[in-house]
């Protein structure tokens, strides 16, 4: 079978597993979505030792027809820029359950229902980077919606149904727009040899729209993408909903469901619109340098350290569209690579950051202090996850974001040199709260917290290694990226622009 | 160049050592520290071996470098995890293994009593690795990596005591300091990539013959932003004196010895970029002069024993950056300063280390006094550090700090008198504040706190400090017999011109540079030694002492020009995004609920009223057809 | 005879029934009320019918008077159901849908 398919059939299998065994057997459902999860995830890891990454087409292709009268498919395939992020997806999954073994008390449904919720949304979040059609991809971008909804609103804590509405009725804001587009698509389509959704097909159709027609159709994907991503001004959702999520989902939320807008930016907006792209690129890189310098002073003010967390992601999103919109082999390749580390920066900070709340019973970082000598293994894990986040070289998102702000440079210098002024706002936004948890002295109440338990280290240990050893070595992930990267600035025309002093020789 | 397989174990070992340390957490307290002395001490074994190859070798394949992997590689971008190991980066190779190893077996004595003791040792590894790493990359962006390496080491060790708050601070300060200069360097890289097309040292060397003055200037005056960062020079100069916070053996390291002078190591390894342009250079030198005025200022009020030695090591580095930038006549008197200053500044802050240890932490220099009587090889060993930074031969001090004295005297027309003489001036004052902290430390009266007994310092604290104290002796006088050390870096830094005209002779500038010495002791003794020193701090002092004492209001100016207006913005977006940008979002929302509560006021569930509405509707459609079609 | 005529009757008959139901408050007079209204349609379809003459209007007329059938057994059972449960046939004592 598909390799794609079967691993987006395991978790609904997984789930199925779940829902027959009885509510109370809280173990046996938590050890059943463990087992689903790391079965992912080796699936996962077996592909892309399948991926033939000098292979710039789709891999791993599979189409069906779905509903023929109006040209759609089931369509999936892989190249290495969704090949990437998929394996980010399966291999974080396996760890939010483990981390989060106990985030489904306290919820307003039971255990069963969470992790029912968790193997679906996973299915959905391996559908969304795999598919090939534009409306599977616009079903599974509006259907993860649901669970995420559901996630937020049932099991948060705090303002919990609040923030799960104010996501829903962006998401679906930005949904809405897409699916106008998409029609839009589709009739145009129509007219220039049949109707369809295939991506392959649609990307040929800009040579036959008028400027304006391209420029509307973008901009309905791109608002939908900046929403999800989110870029400045349209963030305020994710402050709130990753206030409110628990860790894990917020892991999700931030890691891996963020990244379908930053994906479709470049699976969608560059690809079916190269020309509008260009026109764009100038608006949407002052958004992109706006939302770095802006997350990250918002980072530097939070009081409450689920909050930080999400604002230096709002900073993280405007370094990867930038490097999307530079146009750049080393700013695509950079941002391609910044969406993975991300995932795993923010997973390890938001998991240990989780461990301290739900220790401490508050989420203000004033409340904690001095937890490097109560707790020095929980606190050594949030300082490398800290570390990883202000991009310090030797840890992985450092190769990132320097090929980010490298690549930028070569096209776009002034955005480069106004971003590169995020880095000190980065060694702020982390080393406060590093200062005010970690170090001083103990704060009454913190003297008997607990330090991680086995479970908890098991679960942030190969999170920290994947983070240290990409640091080092990032080239496997670099050599699939790569070929993809290229292949889409090729699509668009862009080559690399030639180093100034050399041009004469 | 001739490839080597062994270069990378100089770093895989203390960082092996790290890794241990750290991952085996408490287990390892009994043998933790050991290990990490172990290893660092065989890394500069491996150091002594690559020297000795590199003698071996004919002048020209002295150089040696090791590829490891492709580490980043995208499009034309491509960086090779390679280290090179030439003339210049093996004297800072044994000056940090060999400093390194010296301060670990101190450390082993002097931290015996903190119950995190592996800690202090696993971060004093990672320091070792990271700075070798720095002088060891091959290319700007490996370079980078240790760069911020040593930053975080830094930030580690600055908060070794980071229970309490103000070194908390100190260690955040740092850190936070040094991205601003790290800064520097990412640009100086991004502007290499996008003008020269490599990042490499020798690519951009070479690339740099051809390249327009414009892009070297650009990527010189960068650089320039890095080193003021890591080697605290002005305008970024205001974190070291906080940095003291950390135990002493990891001032005298790295706050002293090996990572502030990071900065001139960049600029020498740099010097192709900044023979090209000029204007960088001056800059440099600028830089440079004002520092170890700066340093040397501040250095006159500190009563805290370790931040006057800290603004010493500020000032010398000054000296060193000046030399620097004064071309290739400077680079390798700056790096002769470099090294004799890592062994006489190294061995005071040990010695430093060393009252402290005997007189309970205490570091005010106004409780002090007569303690020559009781820690005689502490003396001793200080002393000697002290004669070599005030420039009096035969010590080290004389022959590197008089060298760079000359060269800036010989720099040509008002530059070259202007430097010399602020060069000259910085000397007296050097002298002065030197005389000062021996003085009020060990010779004077008596002004001790009731409960201090001092003593001397067990073996494995003089040990090193008296190693260090022969060093501070004997370098200068071996480093430039026969010009060994100029030669030994020729090939790197490039043929070491004399100027054609000079200024000043050698003889008549070592003259005046003594001259100076001998006014500045003169001083110090007059109002230190023959005058009795009050315990407390005077308050009714002058303008200039208080301005002095408070670090010449280099933090009243960070605060008032970056820290305020950045807290005021954070506060002011932090405002908006509630009130403006969210209270968008929420306005909407807001609009949508008055408009449905206003219209639901219509529905009153009444049948008959609905009838009317009914009735007054379809009358009103009826009209409006009517007037429409008449 | 003028088959306006019968449009006028029918006009008047229907302006009585509306204002019958917005005025009376028993539900049972209302209801009259209405069944005036439809017939005063009923009435106009089949004048229309004659005017044009077409079978269409008198077809109609039939479905309206089967549906009236039908409305008449409907609420004649809910005003009763009211009326028991609440002891009362006003029509504004019924307005318990505005919650």
């Amino acid at each position: 079978m598909n390799a794609l398919t079967s691993m987006m059939l395991l978790p609904l299998l997984g789930s199925l597993l779940v829902a027959v065994i009885p509510s109370d057997q809280t173990l046996r459902i938590k050890q059943a979505a463990l087992g689903t999860t790391l079965l992912v995830a080796i699936s996962g890891v077996m592909a892309w030792f399948k991926f033939d990454s000098a292979n710039t087409s789709f891999q791993f292709v599979q189409i069906a027809q779905w509903i023929p009268s109006f040209g759609i498919n089931y369509a999936v395939g892989v190249d290495g820029l969704a090949l990437v992020l998929i394996l980010m997806s399966v291999l974080l999954a396996p760890v939010v359950v483990l981390a989060g073994w106990n985030e489904s008390e306290g919820g307003r449904w039971s255990a069963k229902v969470f992790y029912i919720l968790i193997l679906v949304l996973e299915t959905m979040m391996i559908g969304v980077f795999a598919a090939t059609d534009v409306f599977l991809f616009y079903v599974f971008f509006e259907a993860m919606l649901i669970p995420v909804y559901f996630l937020i609103g049932g099991y948060g804590s705090g303002e919990r149904a609040a923030a799960a509405v104010k996501f829903l009725l962006y998401s679906l804001f930005g949904g809405l727009l897409m699916l106008a587009s998409i029609i839009g698509l589709y009739v145009i389509s129509g007219t220039h040899g049949g109707h369809t959704f295939d991506i392959g097909q649609l990307s040929e159709l800009h040579k036959f729209m008028s400027p304006t027609t391209q420029n509307l159709l973008f901009l309905g994907f791109f608002i939908a993408f900046a929403i999800k991503a989110p870029v400045w001004p349209l963030h305020t959702w994710l402050p709130d909903a990753a206030a409110a999520a628990t860790p894990g989902t917020s892991v999700l939320l931030l890691g891996v469901l963020d990244k379908v807008g930053t994906f479709g930016m470049i699976r969608f907006c560059l690809t079916l619109f190269p020309d509008a792209s260009k026109t764009f690129t100038p608006v949407i890189l002052v958004f992109a340098v706006i939302s770095i310098l802006y997350g990250a002073f918002l980072a530097i003010g939070a009081r409450d350290i689920k909050r930080l967390i999400a604002y230096t992601s709002i900073s993280h999103f405007g370094f990867i569209t930038m490097g999307i919109f530079a146009m750049t082999t080393q700013g695509h390749s950079g941002a391609t690579l910044y969406m993975f580390n991300h995932g795993f920066s923010t997973a390890a900070l938001f998991l240990v950051a989780g461990w301290m709340i739900s220790r401490r019973g508050s989420s203000t970082i004033a409340d904690f202090g001095g937890l490097q000598r109560v707790t020095p293994v929980m606190a050594w894990s949030f300082f490398i996850a800290g570390m990883s986040s202000l991009a310090l070289p030797g840890l992985s998102s450092f190769v990132s974001e320097f090929l980010v702000l490298v690549g930028t440079y070569t096209r776009y210098p002034v955005a480069a040199v106004i971003a590169t002024f995020g880095i000190v706002l980065a060694a702020l936004y982390i080393l406060i709260p590093v200062q005010k948890a970690l170090h001083g002295p103990t704060t009454p109440g913190n003297e008997n917290l607990p330090d991680l338990n086995l479970r908890e280290k098991i679960a942030i240990a190969p999170v920290i290694a994947v983070i240290v050893a990409l640091g080092f070595y990032p080239a496997p992930l670099l050599n699939v990226i790569n070929p993809a990267s290229a292949h889409v600035l090729e699509v668009q025309g862009f080559t690399d622009p030639v180093p100034s002093e050399s041009a004469g020789k | 160049m001739t490839t080597s397989t062994s270069l990378v174990y100089l770093i895989a070992l203390p960082l092996l050592g790290a890794t241990i340390l750290l991952l085996a957490g408490r287990r390892s307290d009994k043998w933790g520290h050991l290990l990490a002395t172990a290893l660092s001490a065989s890394s500069f074994g491996v150091g002594l071996y690559q020297l000795s190859q590199m003698l071996n070798r004919p002048t020209e394949e002295r150089g040696v470098s090791q590829k490891l992997f492709s580490w980043i590689s995208v499009g034309s971008f491509n960086v090779d995890a390679g280290l090179l190991l030439d003339q210049l980066s093996i004297c800072f190779v044994l000056l940090i293994t060999g400093v390194g190893t010296l301060i670990h077996i101190y450390s082993i004595s002097y931290m015996s009593h903190d119950e995190n003791r592996r800690r202090f040792f696993a971060y004093l590894n990672l320091f070792i690795a990271a700075m070798l790493l720095l002088v060891l990359g091959d290319s700007y962006l490996n370079l980078y990596v240790g760069w911020e390496g040593v930053g975080l080491a830094s930030y580690l060790l600055i908060g070794f005591w980071n229970q309490k708050p103000a070194y908390a601070t100190a260690s955040k300060k740092a850190f936070v300091m040094n991205r601003v200069g790290d800064m520097g360097l990412s640009f100086a890289i991004m502007i290499a990539f996008a003008t020269l097309g490599t990042v490499s040292f020798s690519g951009v060397e070479e690339a740099s013959h051809t390249a327009s003055k414009a892009a070297l200037t650009a990527i010189g005056i960068m650089l320039l932003v890095a080193a003021t960062g890591k080697s605290a020079q002005f305008p970024l100069q205001a974190w070291l004196g906080d940095a003291m916070a950390g135990p002493t053996p990891v001032s005298a390291l790295i706050h002293a010895a090996t990572m502030v002078t990071a900065g001139v190591y960049l600029i020498v390894r740099s010097n192709f970029i900044f023979d090209a342009a000029p204007t960088a250079q001056l800059l440099v030198v600028i830089v440079g002069a004002i520092t170890l005025m700066f340093g040397a200022l501040v250095g006159t009020a500190k009563d805290d024993i370790k931040k006057a030695l800290a603004a010493s090591t500020m000032s010398q580095i000054g000296y060193m950056v000046l030399g620097a930038g004064l071309g290739p006549a400077g680079y390798a008197f700056a790096i002769m300063h470099l090294l004799t200053h890592g062994f006489f500044k190294a061995g005071m802050f040990l010695g430093a280390g060393s009252v402290m240890h005997g007189m309970n932490d205490q570091v005010d220099m106004r409780r002090y006094g007569a303690l020559r009587k009781f820690m005689p090889i502490t003396f001793i060993t200080f002393g000697l550090g002290y004669l070599a930074i005030i420039g009096v031969p035969p010590f080290a001090g004389f022959y590197s700090k008089d060298a760079i004295i000359e060269t800036a005297f010989n720099a040509g027309g008002v530059k070259g008198i202007l430097l010399g003489g602020t060069a000259l001036l910085g000397a007296a004052i050097t002298a002065f504040y030197m005389t000062r902290v021996m003085v009020l430390t060990f010779t004077s009266k008596e002004r001790w706190e009731d409960n201090q007994h001092p003593h001397e310092s067990p073996i494995l604290m003089w040990l090193p400090m008296a190693i260090l104290a022969i060093g501070s002796v004997t370098t200068g006088f071996l480093f430039t017999r026969g010009h060994a050390l100029v030669n030994w870096l020729s090939p790197v830094v490039g043929e070491h011109a004399e100027s054609e005209e000079m200024l000043l002779q050698p003889m008549v500038v070592s003259g005046l540079a003594l001259l100076a010495v001998a006014i500045g002791v003169a001083i110090a003794v007059m109002k230190y030694q023959r005058a009795d020193v009050e315990t407390v701090a005077p308050q009714n002092v002058s303008i200039f002492t208080r301005i002095a004492r408070k670090d010449l209001m280099q933090d009243s100016f960070n605060e008032a020009v970056f820290m305020r207006p950045g807290q005021a913005l954070t506060s002011l977006l932090v405002k908006g995004d509630e009130n403006v940008v969210d209270g968008a979002v929420r306005g909407i929302g807001r609009t949508a609920l008055g408009a449905g509560a206003s219209l639901r006021k219509t529905q009153t569930g009444f049948a008959r009223s609905y009838a009317a509405l009914i009735l007054i509707g379809a009358i009103a459609l009826i009209a409006g057809i009517w007037v429409v079609t008449q | 005879m003028n088959p306006y005529n019968y449009l006028y009757v029918s006009a008047l008959l229907f302006t009585i029934g509306a204002v019958g139901v917005v005025v009376r408050r028993n539900a049972i007079v209302v209801f009259m009320c209405v069944e005036l209204m439809l017939n005063a349609a009923n009435l106009t379809l089949v004048t229309f019918s004659r005017i044009n003459g077409t079978l269409d209007g008198q077809v109609v007329a039939f479905f309206t008077m089967v549906v009236a059938a039908c409305e008449v057994v409907v609420g004649l059972a809910i005003i009763v159901t009211i009326y028991r449960s609440r002891r009362s046939a006003s029509v504004d004592d019924a307005s318990l849908l505005k919650r």
